[in-house]
């Protein structure tokens, strides 16, 4: 005798159920993760397993220094793009001498920490998904475990601690190219120097604004290395699974960093 | 039934397990598997796709959680070890992988090196030389600077042994080591394995479904059939055993099984079938 077919509604409410405990389980994993990190970095000498000062220089520059290049074209397109933007629109009320006030606010506190986390997340927490995900189809990890090695100390560690450290650095160095691209061109339209326009953001921003956004930066660097770990150490079949939990890792990074400004932003205008 | 041979409780078992019973899910791999690796022996594991070797190495190398029983390794009970304890006996176990493992970021070199650079707390130069003592062990002498990727099959699968030896192992554990080479090469690991067993005298397990390799380095031979133990003997025993199976295996015939036609068509359609005009199908 047949059974009878599972109803549609059962079917969704089964398969909603499953993805939410999917969903449950990686942010468990995220946690436990932050959690080992953070053991193996404080007591992994006491266990003859430091982590490397050398891996982690190695995740600094692959992070932070080889990213420069197309941050500093990125965040100087935007600082144009909102100093064009803030010319014009305070223009139809003859407001446009202020157009630092926009620029740098919406910059330091919103656009640096923004782009600079899409970008580390589409570069970085993509190329660490991959990375981890064929080391896992490749046996690598198991290779470690019986090599006695602890792959969290030795490939997780180095990546989370160079993006405390450089995710936030980037940001500080992307605020000052978008200020200075937006400066250069409000000289060129209005006239306005670029010393008259630092002098006009510096006595406009205060420290609370930079670290704002130093703030957030920090924690979208978290975000991306443990988004990109866990999918990555999740991985299952061949290369098409590699590709799957790298395109996962990226789109769940970029909607986690923005979730988390939005929040940020809520909470600091709360405060 | 099985058969088991050849000194099952000598003292001088490196391995000894108990019992083990492992399951993935709901689905029971391993179904209480008992046996020993003496001290200096190659023992081949052997068993057609699903049978449960893999599964059973991976335990032998303290990777995989198991459901029961009870596994000794260099007399170490590894349910009673702390994670140090662990990480300690960890350094006295090898192993090559089937695709080799090695670490695609680095060279050949710094592949051999990592245990040494991990475990040990000698210079550079030391490390140099060792490492090019054990490239020049498996042949790949002048080789260091290449990376994984500009290695041939047979080089990858030397060097992953170059590796797993580095440190000097008391086990040294190899997953299809002939896999997917041709015969030629294929013949010049075993010859590896031989020389590595007795030139730095470490008992070696091996996982293998190639017979002319299996016969050709093995001291002892276990035969699993879906997650039992099959045969435990030599390499003259199992060459006489009676057991059909067993012989099915040696003449390298297809393993068939018996399937009446209702749970044959419930495999293929998902859904339970009702018959009583067929009688059985052979798969």
């Amino acid at each position: 005798m047949n059974e009878s077919p599972i109803h549609p509604v059962t079917r969704t409410l089964d398969s909603i159920g499953r993805k939410t405990v999917t969903a449950v389980e990686e942010i468990g994993n995220g946690a436990v993760m932050i959690g080992q990190s953070l053991f193996w970095l404080v007591l992994g000498p006491r266990y003859g397993q430091p982590v490397r000062p050398g891996s982690v220089v190695v995740q600094m520059m692959e992070t932070g220094i080889y990213a420069i290049p197309i941050l500093t074209l990125l965040n100087a397109a935007i600082g144009v793009m909102l100093a064009i933007q803030g010319v014009y629109m305070l223009g139809i009320f003859g407001a446009e001498n202020h157009v630092a006030v926009g620029v740098a606010f919406t910059i330091v506190r919103e656009f640096a920490p923004l782009i600079t986390g899409i970008l580390i997340a589409g570069r970085t927490g993509s190329a660490l998904a991959a990375r981890l995900a064929t080391m896992r189809i490749n046996q690598e990890l198991d290779a470690l475990h019986v090599m006695g090695i602890n792959p969290i100390r030795f490939l997780v560690v180095p990546s989370l601690f160079a993006m405390v450290i450089m995710v936030p650095l980037l940001t500080f160095y992307c605020d000052v190219i978008g200020l200075l691209a937006a400066g250069i061109y409000v000289e060129s339209s209005l006239g306005i120097t670029i010393s008259a326009f630092f002098d006009q953001v510096t006595s406009l921003l205060s420290p609370g604004d930079l670290f704002h956004g130093l703030g957030k930066s920090l924690l979208f660097g978290v975000l991306i290395c443990i988004i990109g770990v866990v999918n990555g150490a999740s991985v299952t079949g061949g290369a098409e699974g590699v590709g799957k939990v790298t395109t996962r890792s990226v789109v769940q990074a970029i909607s986690a960093i923005v979730l988390t400004d939005m929040l940020f932003a809520y909470l600091a205008i709360q405060g | 039934m099985s058969e088991i041979h050849a000194g099952t409780e000598q003292t001088g078992d490196v391995i000894r397990v108990r019992d083990l019973v492992t399951h993935y899910g709901s689905r029971q791999i391993l179904n209480g598997i008992s046996m020993e690796v003496h001290e200096g022996e190659i023992m081949v594991i052997m068993g057609g796709s699903g049978s449960g070797k893999s599964t059973l190495l991976r335990h032998l190398m303290a990777l995989e959680t198991k459901t029961s029983g009870q596994m000794t390794i260099l007399g170490h009970n590894i349910d009673d070890l702390t994670m140090s304890e662990m990480s300690d006996l960890r350094k006295k176990l090898g192993v090559a992988f089937q695709g080799g493992a090695l670490f695609s970021s680095m060279t050949v070199g710094e592949n051999v090196m990592l245990p040494l650079y991990e475990h040990t707390k000698l210079d550079r130069a030391t490390m140099d030389i060792m490492m090019r003592l054990k490239l020049e062990v498996v042949e790949l002498g002048g080789f260091e600077d290449l990376m994984p990727a500009e290695l041939s099959g047979g080089m990858i699968k030397r060097a992953a042994f170059a590796r797993a030896c580095v440190m000097d192992p008391k086990i040294l554990f190899c997953d299809e080591p002939s896999a997917g080479l041709d015969p030629a090469v294929a013949s010049a690991l075993d010859d590896l394995i031989l020389r590595l067993r007795d030139a730095l005298g470490m008992s070696i397990v091996v996982v293998t479904h190639e017979l002319d390799s299996a016969f050709k380095i093995a001291d002892r031979m276990t035969v699993l059939d879906r997650g039992d133990i099959l045969f435990i003997g030599t390499p003259a025993e199992i060459r006489r055993s009676s057991n059909d199976r067993i012989q099915k295996i040696l003449n390298r015939e297809p393993d068939t099984e018996e399937m009446d036609v209702d749970s044959y068509l419930e495999r293929l359609t998902g859904e339970k079938a009702e018959s009583d005009m067929y009688g059985s199908v052979q798969l």
